[in-house]
């Protein structure tokens, strides 16, 4: 896996439309283009061209926290969350210190 | 003005024949030989036997797979057709082995879910919610 720098991840969670998409598929993993699109049009009231939606999910792939899984030939997009949860205990005072697994 | 046909390319007319009669439960409508391999073919739906045809067109054309690839890459459906109950359809359909690319979902005055025929397409069902509820 690729080595995914903080600094790409803070860029990616400072647009309000990728956070918007994020917490579309906290609801529901495995969306494809044209899912995640519908929800932002019609729940947020986002009517971006899928071709805008497609350079969010580019920014929050390249942050890692979006994966893409192709099977066969339908392309999905999953929510990970493991830079999130290096960014939460970054900061966090601890008495041991933590390990990640 | 009316609209009476319309059109989805399909990798095989056969195949799409049985996806879209014995599998989502339209009826033949037209099925006329043209050429050497190719037929007019055309289904309805047996509540509006009358009504707006389906062409199951040959993807012949080398575009047409281009096209439809990138359509099914991002999740597109190219046809959309109504239901009475998304949900009791993705259940009947998906007990006959059909794949989903889009469950059920509830979106704002409509639910969809998206599925593949099998012959290169995405297909969207969709029904209306109760605007009495």
């Amino acid at each position: 896996m690729m080595a995914v720098m903080a600094e790409d991840v803070f860029k990616a969670l400072a647009d309000p439309t990728r956070r918007r998409i994020l917490d579309e598929l906290v609801e529901r993993d495995g969306q494809t283009l044209f899912e995640i699109c519908g929800r932002l049009a019609v729940k947020h009231d986002l009517g971006l061209s899928r071709q805008a939606v497609s350079q969010h999910l580019a920014v929050l792939e390249a942050a890692d926290l979006v994966r893409v899984r192709r099977q066969g030939r339908y392309k999905h997009h999953d929510l990970n969350t493991e830079p999130l949860a290096r960014i939460a205990t970054r900061w966090l005072r601890t008495d041991t210190p933590e390990e990640s697994p | 003005m009316r609209i009476r046909l319309t059109s989805v390319f399909v990798d095989d007319q056969a195949k799409a024949l049985h996806f879209y009669t014995e599998v989502l439960g339209f009826v033949k409508k037209h099925d006329v030989p043209v050429g050497e391999q190719d037929r007019w073919l055309t289904v309805v739906s047996p509540e509006e036997p009358d009504g707006a045809e389906l062409l199951l067109e040959p993807a012949g054309h080398p575009a047409a797979r281009t096209y439809r690839d990138a359509m099914v890459e991002d999740g597109i459906p190219l046809v959309q057709f109504a239901v009475d109950d998304v949900r009791a359809e993705y259940e009947r359909l998906r007990g006959l082995g059909v794949h989903f690319t889009q469950e059920p979902l509830e979106l704002g005055p409509v639910t969809t879910a998206v599925l593949d025929d099998t012959c290169g397409n995405l297909v969207q069902i969709l029904h209306a919610q109760d605007p009495a509820s």
